[in-house]
C-alpha cells in the first residue's frame, strides 16, 4: 500500500519522551523510560513479548485511570496531553482501539456513536439525518451490514465482531492518531483479514491518519504494512527499524531481545 | 473544555417541577387527623351514610395498626402525619373544560404540559390539585361507547351500584395501615369503567399535583375493565420542593374481567420531601392480563409494590418496575404476584439505579396457592450502583404451596465500572455523558415500553441526574 503524505515534518503527531508509568497506587512500575516518535501519516508498530508493557503504553497514552505517570512527557500535535482527561484526548483527535472492548448493554452502536459525535459539537444538536448518512456510508466502506449498528455495543459479540466494531468507530470518529491495542488478538485468520482490510480501506481514504499498532505477533503486519517497527521489552523500546525488524523477530523470537534489554539495564546501573 | 465548564456550572438541583402557585383554597381542614376531619371530608362530598361509616371504621383500624417497621425508615413519619392537612379543597366544583378552572391552577397544569398531551395522545384526562379532581374529560367517541372516566366522587354519585359492588373489594381497609388511612380520608382519584369488548386505542391519564406545603393527598381510584376490553391508564405526579415533608397515600383497585387486558403506568416524580406510600392491586380473572409499569423517580421515601392477584385460570400478570434513588432518597419498591388458579403466569422485572447516598430496595412476593397447577412465575431484578455511597438490597419472598409450579428468581447488582467509563470517555464523551448513556442502556428494556413522550422525559431526567454524579 502506498500512501505517503507528510503534513508537517517538524511537529510529530505523537512524541513520547522518557515515559515512566506504574499501576496506580502501587510500586509496580511498567513503563521505564520509553521514547517514541510517530510522524504525520506514519504507521508504527510496537512489538514485544507478554508483560513488556505494550498494552499499558496504549492505555497510558489514552489516559486510563488505572495507571500513574511518574516521569516523562507525551505530546500530541506538539501539545502536552498527560494532564488531559481521556475524553479531552479523544476530542483532540486521539483514538484507542481496545484489546478488550467493553459491553454497554442496552445501548445500540448507532446511539453510542451519535452520543460520541454529539460530544464533539461545541453547541447545537447533531443533525440526525446527516448522522444516519454518515453511519451508512462508513458501514458501506467497511462492507458491513447496516443492521449491525442496531445491536447493543459489544454485548454478546464474537471476538471478530468486537474488533470490527472498533474499526467502525474509528471510521466514524476519524481520529488523527489511532492507537490499536492488539487488534489481532483472539481473531482467526478470516476475521484477521476482514479487520485488516477495514483498517487498510480507512488508511487509503485518510492518508493523513497516523497509526500506532501494538501487537505481539508479526502476522498482523502481513496485512497492515508499517513504516517503522519498535521492539519493546521491559517497559522500554530496545530497538527500532524498518519492517525487516518484524520479520527478524518472527524468525528469532523475543528471547534474544530480552537478553539485550537485560544487558542494557545492567549498563544503566550507576557506577 | 468549555463543555464541561458548562455542565459544572449548572445547578445540581434539577427538579423541573419546583414551582408553586399562591392560591387560596375554598376550604381546608385543620392540620392533623381526627374524627372531625373525617366527618368534614364526608360532609363536603355529600356522601351516603354507608360511606361515612366505612370511613370511620377505617379510621379506627388505622389508629390500631402499628407503624410498619419491615420496610423503609418511617420513624419521622408519625410527626409528619400530625402536621399535614388531610383535606384541601382548591375550588368549588370540577371543570369539564380547562376554561372552567381557576387561572392559577390551569396555569400549573399548562406548565406540566397536560392540556397539550390531552389533545395529542390521550383519550381522556383527569387532573387532581391538592385533594380534589379539578378537571375530568373524556373524548366523545369513548363516551359514546359507554366508557366512564370520572372523578371517584362522581363515580359514587352517578353509578352507586357499580361503585359499591367493587369499592374496597380489592384493597380492604384492613389490608395495611396506609390502606386504612386512605379509606378513612380518601379524596379525589378516578372512577373508570371500560364496557365489554371496548378497546381504547389511546391512554387515559390522571395527573396528581400537590401545590401547598405540608399537604396530604389521598386519592382513591377504582377501575373496572369488562370482558374482552382493553385500556391503558397513566398516572403522573409532581409537587414543589418544600423543607417540610408532605405525604401521599393512594389506593388503586382494579378489577379485570375474563379475557380483558389492562395496563397501568405510573411515572412518580414527587419532589424529594414527599413520603409516598401507595397500595395498588389488580384482581385478574381468567384469560385476562394485567400489566403494571411502575416508574419511581421522585419522593423522599416510596413504599409501593403493585400487585396482581391471579384468580382465574390462565390469568397473566406482569410488573415492570424501575426505580431511581438519588441523594437522600429511599425507593422501597417491587411487586407482588399471587397465583390462585391453575395455569396462571406472571413476570416481574425490576431495575433500580442508586446514586450518591440513594438507596433502592427490591421487595417482592411470589405466592402460589395449592391447586394453582402449572403456574409459572419469573422474577428478575437488576440493580445498578453509581457511587461507592449508593446502596441496594433485595428482599424476594417466595411462598409456594403447589408442587406443580415453576418459579424462577434472578438478581444482579452491577456497578458502573471504571473500564466502562474509560471506554466511553476514550470516544470523547464526558463522564456525565458516559454515565447517562450507561444508565439509559440499563433501563432500556423498560423505557422502550413507555409511551414515547414519557421515554423522552425519562431520558432527559437521567441526563440531568447524572450531571452531578462525578466524584
Amino acid at each position: 500500500m502506498k500512501r505517503r503524505i507528510i503534513l508537517d515534518k517538524d511537529i510529530p503527531i505523537l512524541k513520547i519522551t522518557n515515559l515512566h508509568a506504574r499501576v496506580a497506587d502501587s510500586d509496580v512500575a511498567i513503563l521505564k523510560g520509553l521514547d517514541l516518535e510517530v510522524g504525520n501519516g506514519e504507521i508504527h508498530a510496537v512489538m514485544g513479548p507478554n508483560g513488556s508493557g505494550k498494552s499499558t503504553l496504549a492505555k497510558v497514552l489514552m489516559g486510563h485511570p488505572g495507571y500513574e505517570v511518574t516521569e516523562g512527557r507525551v505530546t500530541f500535535k506538539g501539545d502536552d496531553v498527560l494532564d488531559l482527561e481521556p475524553d479531552e484526548r479523544a476530542l483532540a483527535g486521539m483514538f484507542l482501539a481496545f484489546q478488550y472492548p467493553v459491553d454497554i448493554p442496552g445501548v445500540s452502536i448507532a446511539n453510542f456513536l451519535r452520543t460520541a459525535l454529539q460530544a464533539r459539537l461545541e453547541d447545537g444538536d447533531l443533525d440526525l439525518f446527516e448522522f444516519q448518512d454518515l453511519l451508512l456510508d462508513r458501514m458501506k466502506l467497511l462492507d458491513m451490514d447496516p443492521s449491525f449498528a442496531e445491536r447493543p455495543v459489544n454485548d454478546g459479540f464474537s471476538g471478530g465482531e468486537k474488533k470490527r466494531n472498533e474499526i467502525l468507530q474509528m471510521a466514524v470518529l476519524r481520529p488523527t492518531l489511532a492507537i490499536m491495542d492488539e487488534t489481532d488478538s483472539g481473531l482467526d485468520i478470516d476475521a484477521l483479514r476482514i479487520v485488516s482490510q477495514g483498517v487498510n480501506t480507512l488508511l487509503e481514504e485518510t492518508p493523513e491518519m497516523s497509526v500506532l499498532l501494538i501487537t505481539h505477533y508479526q502476522r498482523l503486519l502481513n496485512y497492515i504494512e508499517p513504516d517503522r517497527v519498535h521492539v519493546m521489552v521491559d517497559g522500554r523500546i530496545v530497538r527500532s527499524g524498518g519492517p525487516e525488524v518484524a520479520l527478524q523477530l518472527e524468525e528469532e523470537g523475543y528471547a534474544d531481545w530480552a537478553d539485550w534489554a537485560d544487558a542494557d539495564k545492567d549498563a544503566e546501573v550507576p557506577a | 473544555m468549555p463543555k464541561n465548564e458548562v455542565i459544572e456550572g449548572l445547578e445540581l438541583d434539577q427538579y423541573k417541577y419546583d414551582f408553586r402557585s399562591e392560591d387560596k383554597p375554598v376550604f381546608r381542614t385543620e392540620p392533623g387527623l381526627s374524627e372531625e376531619v373525617v366527618r368534614a371530608i364526608s360532609s363536603h362530598k355529600d356522601e351516603p351514610e354507608w360511606m361515612l361509616e366505612f370511613r370511620l371504621k377505617a379510621l379506627d383500624i388505622y389508629r390500631r395498626r402499628p407503624m410498619p417497621t419491615w420496610g423503609a425508615d418511617l420513624s419521622d413519619l408519625e410527626a409528619v402525619l400530625d402536621q399535614i392537612y388531610y383535606y384541601v379543597r382548591p375550588q368549588d366544583r370540577m371543570g369539564k373544560s380547562w376554561d372552567d378552572i381557576p387561572p392559577n391552577i390551569k396555569e400549573t397544569f399548562e406548565r406540566l404540559g397536560i392540556p397539550e398531551a390531552e389533545q395529542k395522545i390521550l383519550a381522556g384526562v383527569g387532573a387532581q390539585y391538592e385533594s380534589e379532581m379539578v378537571y375530568h374529560s373524556l373524548k366523545k367517541e369513548w363516551d359514546d361507547k359507554g366508557v366512564i372516566f370520572d372523578s371517584i366522587e362522581d363515580g359514587l354519585k352517578n353509578h352507586p351500584e357499580l361503585f359499591r359492588e367493587h369499592f374496597s373489594t380489592v384493597v380492604p381497609p384492613n389490608d395495611n395501615k396506609f390502606a386504612a388511612l386512605n379509606s378513612a380520608v380518601w379524596s379525589g382519584g378516578s372512577f373508570v369503567y371500560i364496557p365489554k369488548g371496548v378497546e381504547l386505542e389511546t391512554p387515559l391519564q390522571a395527573y396528581f399535583r400537590v401545590n401547598q406545603e405540608r399537604m396530604g393527598q389521598f386519592e382513591r381510584t377504582l377501575i373496572i375493565v369488562e370482558e374482552g376490553a382493553r385500556a391503558h391508564y397513566i398516572e403522573g405526579c409532581t409537587a414543589p420542593i418544600y423543607t417540610t415533608e408532605s405525604f401521599h397515600s393512594g389506593v388503586i383497585e382494579i378489577v379485570i374481567r375474563p379475557g380483558a387486558r389492562f395496563r397501568y403506568t405510573t411515572i412518580q416524580n414527587w419532589s424529594n420531601n414527599m413520603y409516598n406510600l401507595v397500595t395498588q392491586r389488580a384482581l385478574v380473572h381468567e384469560n385476562a392480563t394485567m400489566e403494571w409499569l411502575d416508574g419511581n423517580l421522585g419522593s423522599k421515601v416510596t413504599m409501593k409494590y403493585p400487585s396482581c392477584y391471579l384468580v382465574g385460570e390462565r390469568a397473566h400478570g406482569s410488573i415492570l418496575s424501575i426505580a431511581y434513588a438519588g441523594n437522600g432518597q429511599h425507593q422501597d419498591t417491587g411487586g407482588k404476584v399471587v397465583h390462585a388458579a391453575p395455569r396462571t403466569t406472571s413476570s416481574i422485572i425490576s431495575k433500580s439505579i442508586s446514586k450518591g447516598t440513594g438507596r433502592s430496595s427490591y421487595r417482592g412476593l411470589c405466592k402460589v396457592y395449592e391447586g394453582s397447577e402449572n403456574a409459572r412465575s419469573n422474577v428478575e431484578c437488576d440493580a445498578l450502583l453509581i457511587n461507592e455511597t449508593s446502596r441496594t438490597d433485595t428482599y424476594p419472598y417466595i411462598e409456594i404451596e403447589e408442587k406443580k409450579a415453576n418459579v424462577g428468581h434472578e438478581a444482579t447488582v452491577s456497578k458502573v465500572g471504571d473500564e466502562q467509563l474509560f471506554y466511553l470517555k476514550s470516544r470523547g464523551m464526558s463522564e456525565e455523558e458516559a454515565m447517562a448513556l450507561i444508565v439509559r442502556g440499563f433501563i432500556e428494556p423498560i423505557a422502550k415500553e413507555l409511551p414515547l413522550e414519557y421515554a423522552v422525559e425519562l431520558n432527559r431526567l437521567i441526563e440531568l441526574e447524572m450531571e452531578g454524579s462525578v466524584g
